[in-house]
């Protein structure tokens, strides 16, 4: 199962390391990194790979959540279905 | 794979503009809970209702973290309760209520539609018996919803009951005075009620529907105000295609969530509602898209048809975006949760007359109007007549959720608080209708040739 991991905030350094720490120690395979802006915020995209994983999608997702709180930065975990069914006919 | 932009698009649809999942409603079927004996269907409605939404709740909570979508609501709609109970020997309709309301909080959903009567061609003895009851059920329950269908474009309109529900609704006001008279708010008249809408408070499971249902409401009157801000001047056909473009994606993500939480939950999906539904919250309503289009505010020359125009593109995007369209699908005006809407109100710049005008093009009706206390009930039954009348001469729904605010006036703002916001006491006019209203009989269905 495939997931949008989304980082929107202010760019510093360590977030793409923390993030990954976390994904690591749960087995998670980043599948592509990439950067945007909007707004003039840092805006960082992963898409990763559950399959692998044997963490519940809420815990991921509750742990990524508290990793964005400690560096100020808000973090998302979505589905990939979600932008897919919206944007792909 | 899909492209930054298109992650960020929805990202901030859901974030800035407030894009959500109005609500999932789960239909079921209670007719085979009638018994002679009222305590045995109570008691079957109530286990039958806990059992099969048992996981409605938290399914709806999954899916809403998993995709990171809000899921506002999510409730339960149920056989008009007039026809369960026809079967018991009781006068005493307000129980089935209470088993409703149980049944409600046990499963956690927030609202439980179907304390309903279908009554547009003439009353059963059990119609008569729930209406009745209807200002002590929404008196005594906290989350029950109940709506009679008194009119429709093959049946007419039974002015018998339009009349009595004047009077139940002032009833209903009058016993919850002392909670904003918020038993009202629970509480629509309805022409052409359809049979599959997952909106409270006018949700029923129609009697055509399949034993369990989900139905899904979409919402995002913030993300067409958004999408209308980049077209900024250009001519009609790009608002519209716009419009239809975005109702496009919100209606793709409200089959994304139907569909989820069907298979899920085992139960078949209906139908996906492709309303715009504001809430109090400012960047939710949609009087604002209307300003956007180059209205003022609401309530002036142009609403009309500036409505008529955002009402047909978001069934002509949305219908395209889902496999089963249904409900009632089209922009909701309910005055007192749409945040501009209540401001125009209050300056008196939206009439009743305007709002009546506006219901003719979008999909429900007047709805949480507050109009003064001491509105006689002939006057607000003269109010649904007319309502009646637009939705039966045009074959489509409209209805009537209309709040005499008891002791106010013009002027004054009634509180409800949360999702049903506040609102201001309207003028509503003083003539006489009681004699019009007094005559009681049918109005004929319409005739549906020679047009004009």
């Amino acid at each position: 199962m495939r997931a949008v991991i989304t980082v929107i905030g202010c760019d510093r350094v360590g977030i793409i390391a923390a993030v990954t720490a976390d994904l690591a120690a749960v087995n998670i395979n980043i599948l592509n990194i990439s950067q945007a802006l909007m707004d003039n915020l840092f805006t960082m995209i992963m898409l990763v790979d559950m399959g692998g994983s044997n963490a519940s999608f809420a815990d991921v997702s509750d742990k990524l959540k508290a990793c964005g709180d400690k560096l100020g930065v808000e973090i998302r975990i979505q589905k990939e279905e979600i932008f897919d069914s919206m944007h792909r006919i | 794979m899909i492209g930054n932009r298109e992650i960020l698009e929805t990202i901030r649809m859901i974030q800035e503009d407030k894009l959500d999942i109005r609500t999932i409603t789960m239909g079921i079927t209670l007719l085979d809970c009638a018994d002679s004996d009222p305590k045995v269907a109570c008691a079957k409605i109530y286990d039958k209702i806990t059992k099969r939404a048992e996981k409605l709740v938290r399914t709806g909570e999954d899916i809403e973290r998993e995709y990171g979508i809000p899921i506002i609501n999510k409730r339960i709609s149920v056989t008009p309760i007039a026809m369960v109970a026809a079967a018991s020997n009781t006068d005493k309709y307000v129980d089935f209520a209470l088993a409703l309301d149980k049944a409600a909080a046990t499963t956690g959903v927030n609202f439980i539609g179907g304390f309903s009567a279908l009554v547009q061609k003439g009353y059963s003895d059990s119609a008569v018996k729930l209406i009745n009851s209807i200002p002590e059920a929404l008196t005594s329950t906290e989350r029950v919803c109940a709506s009679v269908n008194v009119g429709s474009t093959q049946a007419g309109i039974n002015m018998d009951a339009v009349k009595r529900m004047g009077e139940i609704i002032v009833e209903t006001s009058k016993m919850s005075a002392n909670c904003a008279c918020n038993g009202c708010a629970k509480l629509v008249v309805f022409c052409n009620a359809p049979n599959d809408n997952p909106f409270m408070a006018g949700a029923f499971h129609g009697v055509g529907e399949p034993e369990c249902v989900i139905n899904v409401g979409v919402s995002g009157p913030g993300v067409v105000k958004r999408a209308l801000e980049k077209v900024k001047g250009q001519d009609f056909t790009t608002v519209s295609e716009t419009i239809k473009k975005t109702a496009f994606k919100v209606t793709r993500m409200g089959q994304l969530v139907a569909s989820e939480a069907s298979s899920r939950l085992g139960v078949p999906f209906g139908i996906v509602d492709l309303s715009l539904a504001p809430t109090p919250a400012v960047g939710d309503s949609v009087a604002e898209i209307l300003m956007e289009m180059g209205i003022e505010k609401a309530g002036a020359c142009g609403t009309t048809a500036a409505l008529a125009i955002l009402n047909d593109a978001v069934k002509k995007g949305g219908a395209m975006a889902s496999s089963s369209v249904g409900g009632l699908s089209g922009a909701f005006i309910p005055v007192s949760e749409d945040n501009q809407m209540l401001l125009a109100a209050a300056e008196g710049v939206l009439t009743l007359e305007r709002l009546e005008a506006m219901t003719a093009v979008c999909s429900v009706g007047l709805d949480m109007v507050v109009v003064p206390g001491e509105t006689p009930a002939s006057t607000i039954s003269a109010m649904i007549a007319d309502e009646m009348a637009i939705g039966m001469i045009n074959s489509k729904t409209t209805a009537v959720r209309v709040i005499p605010a008891m002791g106010m006036n013009v002027g004054d703002t009634l509180e409800f608080g949360g999702l049903l916001g506040s609102g201001p006491v309207m003028k509503i006019s003083t003539l006489d209708s009681s004699d019009f209203i007094a005559r009681g009989g049918r109005i004929p269905a319409p005739l549906n040739s020679l047009k004009n």
